[in-house]
């Protein structure tokens, strides 16, 4: 009666990612009205810096009175539809994008392409590069969300590249070949390999030899790099961020082949923290992607008086500089709060420098190197701890018992009881005596086979894989 | 291999249409009163610019909703963190309240039901990823709006069978066609899933009969298939009759707790009665749960900007304002419906009876130098180049009868509505047709035809490109393209 994808799992909602998110929403934390409540700390959202963007919009009321110069251009607005988008927007995206990359990068803003959130341009993107049936290459762990938004509508597969805790979930060489090959076992032409830096879960910004092993892979292989970097503008911390294009231009391929193959996925989700205004952007290079794309954006565009306010708020140099300055000194310290926080109750974090959430290691606390394991930590993290984090393994991470953690959505008491939280149950854990304190014990041969066990299991394709 | 996907390469994105490509010309001379009074003025483009004079003092009253306050205090944040696919519940219920208002309240709508997409584009094409697969079909009466080419096929790779109709009966829907396009798509080897109607119609203006309505909803009931009502311009029924939705068939009908229930699903949007298209509010009605749930999940890939949301549910929760506003804009979408309908008629140009929608379905068959495509593409390019009038031709509709041309109304002001006439009435006497019986008409067809073809032979290419490129001041004259431009034009067109 119903298409076979209204039907099916592909919307990935089964996840525990999501069902974390719902256990959350029928039983929320909060400070005064629900002290005992779920503290949401499955959400990558940037509430930190709201009070600079409120202040700024106070002290320039026209902006969202819809008014230029005291006139109104309401009507104007009303009826821009056009899919190449205001072009002041475009004009004022592109120089906010350079600035995050230290003006090392420049933008035109006619190979820009606005789309409805980086949701919608992600799955744009893949619409225009790759056909039904074809792969996209995923260094794990990846976001969850892309098992949706890369492959739901558009039948395009995913085939994870695998990072491991052992080098820092660093993309080597080693393992993009070793996944493109099992892409073609499984008769997949591979269109692209998709990466996020900064990484989201992992909260790192990619080495210049990461993206040099991905710009050599995609010349090797004549595929397209899509580069989300919906992160960028949260780093906080050094090494700096290196962008992609960056990275090409310093090895002088402006105008080669692959530099057409290069695009960028990026938005005001993050950085700014305006999920819900629904900006978001593709930057390529490839006339005919962006001629695609363009005509695809139809479907998702973005609202002509969230484009003029945005206009507005990013013609403000001034204010951008600011709040760039100190929403990363905030996204910093939050960061820093949290990592100390879970060292003290033994809890380390991958080493991070961007993002809004960090990697977090309890592979000790799990009783046995499994998934299962993992399964129960995170339903007692969430049901007797009372805190939603994200689980690895609904981020596609090839070792049990990490974990992702999100610091920027909410207040610092709220991140002080959280902490506490962990605490008492680290402690509770302890002694009950379930945890084994040191985690290198978790490396022992039997611990080994099951890893192997596991690594098996998820390079085979299985299509249930995405209600995992 | 192909570096890019087939649907980036390929042209089912439809614009290489003429109902694009005349938009492109407009693009490059547009009409101005006063920087441009000799350009080509755009009637191609189904807008409402009639009534935003109404909207402004609404905003300038009620400072919050722009300003994004709720009782004088900022509730930005929690606006800009709003990305709940689940929209906005103040607007949904605000929305749904507004669509009953439209059909007379003969209808309630539960919030539940509705899915918030960007704009109607986003609604149809999210539909057909939700009741269609790649290969199978749906019904579409013609002629229909060009961007469902796009829209529900594209990137679904869904195919449209269409369902012919006919000026012999007014365009409606009838059994006949409806059957012989089912025939059709099985011959075909196509699995139909449903129909997709306009109503009221685009291009047509009309709205549906009871009975048409209640041939779809049989047809549906026995095949067990879906039934799509794009009631996207439902808010623009101007006079008699009234607009019935199918939802009101399907009650009238005792049908609402049946099956069929299910399969009927309506798309909205507020692009068309409150002129809001840049706005991108697009919204999916059904009583499925499972298509909700899924459209819902869909939405993801085209929600309603948050700040958009909360401006149009303070819109629409004013109940009085939205009953002034609409009773205005019906008077004033009759009133230039009424002005372009006669002065077509003086110029000896007949239109299709409307009482709905931003535009008419005129009559230009006579205009035509044979009963064929060719001839409507020629009528047309000279009514785009040199009448500078952009209108849409019937087969970029996808009509079966030439000659037949869709003309917007409601994207101007009367002044520059009595400019177009006037040089319609200009060229429509210029080539010596006037209204007569079509005996009388054919006769002197066959006369004016060998006059044609010498004049057409006459003009140079070039005078035409400084035309358009000059842009100086000149009285108008009769401006007529060389075969052989004609000919290389169709090839680009095709």
């Amino acid at each position: 009666m119903l298409s076979s994808k209204a039907s099916c799992n592909s919307h990935g909602q089964d996840s525990s990612y999501f069902l974390g998110w719902q256990l959350y929403e029928n039983n929320p934390f909060h400070e005064v009205e629900n002290p005992t409540g779920i503290i949401q700390m499955g959400l990558a959202e940037n509430q930190l810096s709201f009070d600079l963007v409120e202040s700024w919009l106070r002290k320039n009321p026209d902006v969202m009175e819809l008014k230029k110069g005291g006139e109104s251009v309401f009507r104007e607005l009303a009826l821009f539809q056009d899919y190449h988008g205001l072009p002041t927007f475009k004009n004022e995206l592109v120089e906010y994008m350079a600035k995050i990359r230290g003006n090392k990068v420049k933008f035109d803003p006619n190979n820009l392409v606005l789309a409805a959130g980086a949701t919608s341009a992600n799955e744009n993107l893949i619409f225009c590069l790759a056909d039904p049936g074809e792969a996209i290459l995923l260094p794990t762990p990846y976001y969850p969300g892309f098992d949706r938004d890369l492959t739901w509508r558009t039948g395009v597969e995913i085939v994870p590249v695998h990072c491991w805790s052992s080098n820092g979930f660093r993309i080597t060489m080693f393992a993009l070949e070793e996944a493109y090959e099992r892409a073609q076992k499984l008769n997949l032409k591979v269109k692209g390999v998709l990466i996020t830096n900064p990484s989201n879960p992992l909260g790192t910004t990619m080495t210049k030899e990461e993206l040099d092993h991905l710009i050599t892979f995609a010349m090797a292989k004549n595929i397209h790099v899509i580069s989300d970097e919906d992160f960028s503008g949260t780093v906080f911390d050094s090494p700096g961020f290196i962008s992609i294009l960056e990275a090409a231009m310093d090895r002088n391929l402006e105008n080669t082949d692959v530099w057409s193959r290069i695009h960028i996925v990026y938005s005001l989700s993050k950085d700014l923290g305006l999920p819900g205004f629904r900006v978001g952007m593709i930057y390529s290079n490839n006339k005919t992607v962006v001629g695609a794309s363009t005509k695809m954006s139809s479907f998702g565009l973005v609202s002509s008086q969230t484009q003029y306010l945005l206009t507005n708020v990013l013609a403000s140099k001034r204010f951008t500089s600011k709040y760039m300055k100190e929403n990363q000194k905030r996204l910093k310290k939050r960061k820093e709060m949290l990592v100390s926080g879970l060292k003290k109750s033994g809890i380390e974090c991958l080493k991070s420098n961007a993002g809004l959430f960090c990697w977090v290691d309890m592979r000790h606390l799990l009783s046995s190197n499994t998934l299962e394991a993992e399964t129960k930590l995170w339903n007692q993290m969430v049901c007797d701890v009372g805190l939603n984090i994200s689980p690895g393994s609904s981020f596609h991470c090839s070792e049990p018992g990490w974990f992702r953690v999100c610091f920027a959505n909410m207040s610092r008491g709220t991140l002080q009881v959280a902490m506490r939280r962990i605490k008492d149950f680290v402690e509770r854990s302890k002694s009950m005596g379930r945890i084994k304190m040191n985690y290198q014990q978790n490396m022992s041969s039997l611990g080994r086979k099951l890893l192997s066990n596991w690594v098996r299991k998820l390079s085979s394709p299985d299509p249930n894989e995405h209600e995992r | 291999m192909g570096l890019l996907s087939r649907k980036a390469t390929c042209n089912t994105h439809g614009q290489d249409s003429s109902y694009f490509l005349g938009w492109q010309e407009y693009e490059k001379n547009p009409y101005n009163e006063v920087n441009n009074p000799n350009g080509i003025i755009q009637m191609g483009l189904a807008e409402n610019q009639l009534c935003l004079d109404l909207l402004e003092p609404w905003l300038m009253k009620n400072p919050d909703a722009l300003g994004l306050k709720r009782d004088g205090i900022s509730i930005f944040k929690e606006l800009a963190l709003f990305q709940d696919y689940n929209g906005f519940p103040a607007f949904k219920r605000a929305l749904v309240d507004f669509m009953g208002e439209i059909r007379g309240n003969k209808v309630s709508f539960d919030p539940n039901h509705v899915v918030l997409t960007a704009g109607a584009t986003s609604a149809n094409e999210t539909l057909m990823f939700c009741l269609a697969d790649q290969g199978d079909a749906f019904l579409l009466p013609t002629p229909y709006y060009p961007g469902f080419d796009r829209d529900l096929r594209w990137r679904t790779g869904v195919e449209i069978v269409p369902i012919h109709c006919t000026s012999s009966n007014g365009f409606k829907v009838t059994l006949p066609a409806i059957e012989q396009a089912y025939r059709q798509a099985q011959k075909r080897k196509l699995r139909v899933k449903g129909f997709l109607v306009t109503n009221p119609s685009n291009p047509l203006g009309t709205t549906m009969a009871r009975d048409e309505l209640d041939l779809l909803i049989n047809f549906i009931e026995d095949k067990q298939i879906h039934l799509i009502s794009d009631e996207i311009y439902s808010g623009t029924v101007f006079t008699s009759p009234s607009f019935v939705s199918v939802m009101e068939v399907l009650k009238d009908r005792n049908l609402d707790q049946t099956q069929v229930w299910e399969r009927v699903h309506i798309v909205y949007s507020l692009s068309k009665d409150l002129g809001l298209p840049g706005f991108r509010v697009g919204a999916i009605y059904s009583n499925d749960p499972v298509v909700v749930s899924a459209a819902t999940k869909m939405s993801s890939f085209g929600l309603v900007s948050s700040q958009t949301q909360y401006l149009l549910s303070a819109m629409l929760l004013d109940k009085k304002f939205t009953k002034e506003y609409m009773s205005e804009n019906h008077k004033r979408l009759q009133k230039q419906q009424k002005d372009l309908v006669s002065g077509l008629e003086k110029a000896g140009i007949r239109c299709l009876n409307s009482n709905a929608g931003l535009f008419c379905w005129v009559d230009m068959r006579h205009l035509l130098k044979s009963n064929t495509f060719e001839a409507e593409m020629e009528l047309w390019q000279k009514i785009v180049y040199h009448v500078k009038i952009n209108i849409s031709p019937g087969s970029s509709c996808h009509c079966i009868e030439p000659g037949w041309f869709r003309v917007c109304f409601a994207n101007m002001s009367e002044s520059t509505l009595k400019l177009a006439i006037q040089r319609l009435k200009s060229f429509v006497s210029s080539i010596g047709m006037k209204s007569q019986s079509h005996q009388e008409l054919k006769s002197l067809r066959r006369k004016a035809r060998n006059n044609w073809v010498f004049r057409l032979s006459l003009q140079s290419f070039y005078d035409r490109e400084q035309d358009t490129t000059t842009k100086v001041s000149f009285s108008y004259r009769p401006h007529f393209m060389s075969l052989s431009n004609i000919a290389a034009t169709l090839d680009a067109a095709a």
